[in-house]
């Protein structure tokens, strides 16, 4: 059955899937980046409370209805077909961006109200009471608090993030699955192209989980359990 | 069913009748990977929760399925299967790599469930004279399936929407139609408008159901 | 001085105060006793501006707590507070909770901030647990923290809601302690306790709340020695 197998060619285009493998990382990076300010936009607007606010509410409720209960691929197709037809046409690597920072946007909106939650209203109370600010009481106190309470969730969607983004594969983007598609039929060796990209996936994704779990070390070490 | 038609047409009924039948596969493939995989998933979990000895291999290789793109599994199965001999439909090959993966995430929750029942209330059923599957079937899994109960609906929800990724192997489930219809009709803003009401329809009953059970237990 | 004049507080249409008069002289200790819900905690977070307020005024050395222009962060400063539930900040270590209101609102350097807190740390005996996280302190201790981080702030009054209620009995007496001290130091206090010893051996004055008016106030002699009024009366031979 060995003989079945030819991983030559794979192994010469190792280095082109190395180099892909950045682009996802990038694509990945910077969903966040864009997904935690959305997210952390749609968590504000969620729980505005002024009528003349609705219209903001409105859209943060949809925005996070939308991206939790419909697939990435979905929102993805929207971005390259939908917004197509009103004549906005995309590159591939604009489209994936938009796609996965809306995903990430609509799901870390939930985590941040969340981690705002997990915050007890009387650090805040407690940090007034010394004299600091809303906004020194919120730095210095709140928010990084709230850092740890999504840390864990914020690591899970970046992780989610790296994975999504092979779904570049379908829209022409050359990260490193759409990359080993492109070799793979090339050569028509599919089997094992996509066999190294998952090994490289796998790699990617441990070793992001473990720098992670390094920082939060780092970081919230000797905090009390929250 | 034909994609390579040529001329552009405007969307009629038998498209939304079309998309129905897509519809209908996506809940085909869903329902069946997610009744395997929870199965095969409840399974692994006790394995993890109960016999030790199994972890050292079980967790890394569950581990797999969640650190691949989902897409990729697909692809790496489809094409597995030939090159030992066998012939796979999308449909078949979608719904093994599914179940699978819908396992993966089961078993981990299964096994939370399980070691949520602490060894103290274990140990005061076998003490009223419950047999170890007594106990198991009486006590521990009815209270762990109440604590993970939200966590299952959570997989449940995203192998339901995850199914769209089998449209990779060509089989045509509700986003493929879409994207066929979008390329013959050109009506893209509507038929995603379309297709995102059927996922909608889809798993809101699954949320309303979980909703209405989550409820009732916390009383 | 603190002085509160005609004080009415409402949540909705729960009015929670009824009606307060009351001044507190510097360097002098007030006790407030009281069931549950009669609005002790609300009258303290009325005085450093917390909470709004419906009616009335509310006077620290002067300035008047709940008018548009009044700069609360300052004010604050003067008026220490520590809460029932020990709310130490669970992401600094010991020094740093105290160090840091000093630092970013007072301005101190940080070698200097870093100092009045060594200073209050040792005062209410933490000096060896300065790089901790309150996460390895038992509750006293964490509520002694938590009074050395208002001190640092080198505040004029000090008010504290129950600041022993939820510790464990054997914990109580230190907390108690680290109070009475600064009560003999001078300390402007006004303190909402449950512990009646406390209140009839340190206050100079006590005064019994009852659903958001203050019932009776007096020398701690009088009020559990001769108390005149039934309700009070009734207060105390239930909790004594
Ligand atoms: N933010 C709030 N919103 C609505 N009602 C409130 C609020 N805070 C307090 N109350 C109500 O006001 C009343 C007085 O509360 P307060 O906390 O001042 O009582 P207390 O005398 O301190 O009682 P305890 O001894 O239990 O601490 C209670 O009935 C309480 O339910
Ligand atoms: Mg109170």
């Amino acid at each position: 059955m060995n003989s079945n197998f030819h991983w030559r060619p794979v192994l010469r285009a190792l280095p082109d899937l190395i180099q892909a493998a950045f682009v996802t990382l990038e694509v990945a990076a910077l969903s966040m980046l864009i997904g935690v300010v959305l997210g952390l936009a749609l968590a504000m607007a969620r729980d505005f409370t002024a009528p003349a606010a609705a219209p903001a509410r409105w859209l943060a409720v949809a925005w996070v209805a939308l991206a939790r209960n419909t697939p990435a691929l979905f929102q993805l197709y929207f971005f390259g077909f939908g917004l197509g037809a009103w004549g906005i046409n995309m590159s591939p690597l604009a489209i994936v961006l938009a796609g996965l920072s809306f995903n990430n946007a609509g799901y870390l909106a939930e985590t941040f109200r969340g981690g705002f939650r997990a915050v007890p209203a009387a650090q805040m109370r407690a940090a007034l009471s010394l004299g600091m600010t809303r906004m020194q009481a919120m730095t210095r106190i709140v928010v990084p608090q709230v850092l740890r309470a999504v840390w864990h969730p914020l690591t899970n969607q970046m992780v989610w993030a790296v994975l999504m983004s092979s779904l570049g594969m379908l829209v022409g983007l050359h990260e490193l699955a759409g990359e080993t598609q492109a070799q793979a039929s090339r050569t028509f060796r599919i089997f094992e192209y996509f066999a190294v990209a998952a090994v490289i996936y796998y790699v990617v994704v441990k070793l992001l989980v473990l720098g992670a779990r390094l920082m939060a070390w780092r970081l919230f070490r000797g905090w009390s359990p929250a | 069913m034909s994609n390579t038609v040529t001329y552009f047409t405007g969307f009629r009924g038998a498209d939304l009748l079309f998309l129905a039948e897509a519809a209908w596969g996506t809940l085909k493939l869903s329902a069946l990977s997610i009744a395997v995989g929870t199965a095969l998933g409840v399974g692994l979990g006790w394995m993890l929760a109960e016999l030790r000895a199994t972890r050292p291999i079980l967790v890394p290789l569950l581990d797999v399925f969640r650190s691949v793109p989902l897409i990729i599994q697909l692809v790496l199965f489809f094409n597995f299967v030939p090159m030992i001999g066998l012939g796979l439909s999308p449909f078949a090959a979608g719904c093994v790599v599914l179940s699978a993966y819908a396992a993966a995430l089961v078993a981990q929750v299964a096994r939370a469930g399980i070691e949520s029942v602490g060894r103290p209330l274990r140990r005061a059923a076998r003490s009223l004279g419950m047999s170890y599957g007594q106990a198991m079937r009486h006590v521990v899994l009815p209270m762990g399936l109440r604590t993970v109960f939200p966590a299952w609906v959570g997989i449940v929800l995203g192998v339901m929407k995850d199914s769209s990724l089998v449209s990779v192997l060509g089989y045509v489930e509700l986003l493929r139609a879409s994207q066929i219809l979008i390329t013959r009709t050109q009506e893209a803003l509507f038929v995603l408008g379309v297709a995102g009401a059927f996922y909608f329809l889809l798993s809101w009953p699954v949320s309303w159901w979980a909703a209405r059970h989550e409820k009732r237990w916390q009383q | 001085m603190i002085q509160i004049e005609n004080l009415h507080k409402k949540f909705g249409a729960l009015e929670v105060l009824r009606g307060i008069d009351l001044a507190v002289n510097k360097g002098e200790v007030l006790s407030i006793i009281g069931a549950s819900g009669s609005g002790k905690s609300t009258l303290l977070y009325c005085i450093n501006g917390l909470e709004p307020i419906s009616e009335g005024r509310v006077l620290v050395d002067g300035v008047d707590v709940h008018a548009r222009g009044t700069d609360l962060n300052r004010l604050r400063q003067r008026l220490g507070m520590v809460f029932q539930q020990w709310n130490s900040f669970p992401h600094l270590t010991v020094l740093e909770n105290v160090a840091l209101a000093p630092r970013i609102v007072r301005g101190l350097p940080r070698a200097k901030a870093e100092e009045v807190a060594r200073r209050q740390l040792e005062h209410v005996g933490l000096g060896d647990k300065l790089a901790q996280y309150p996460a390895a302190l038992s509750g006293g201790q964490q509520q002694r923290l938590a009074i050395a981080r208002a001190l640092a702030m080198e505040p004029e009054y000090m008010l504290f809601d129950e600041a022993t209620s939820a510790l464990d009995p054997e914990l109580v007496g230190e907390v108690l302690d680290t109070m009475r001290m600064l009560a003999a130091e001078g300390m402007t206090m006004i303190c909402v306790t449950h512990e009646m010893g406390f209140a009839r051996e340190v206050s100079d004055r006590v005064a019994f709340f009852h659903q958001g008016r203050i019932e009776e106030i007096g020398r701690p002699e009088e009020m559990f020695g001769k108390p005149r009024s039934p309700k009070l009366k009734r207060f105390l031979a239930k909790v004594l």
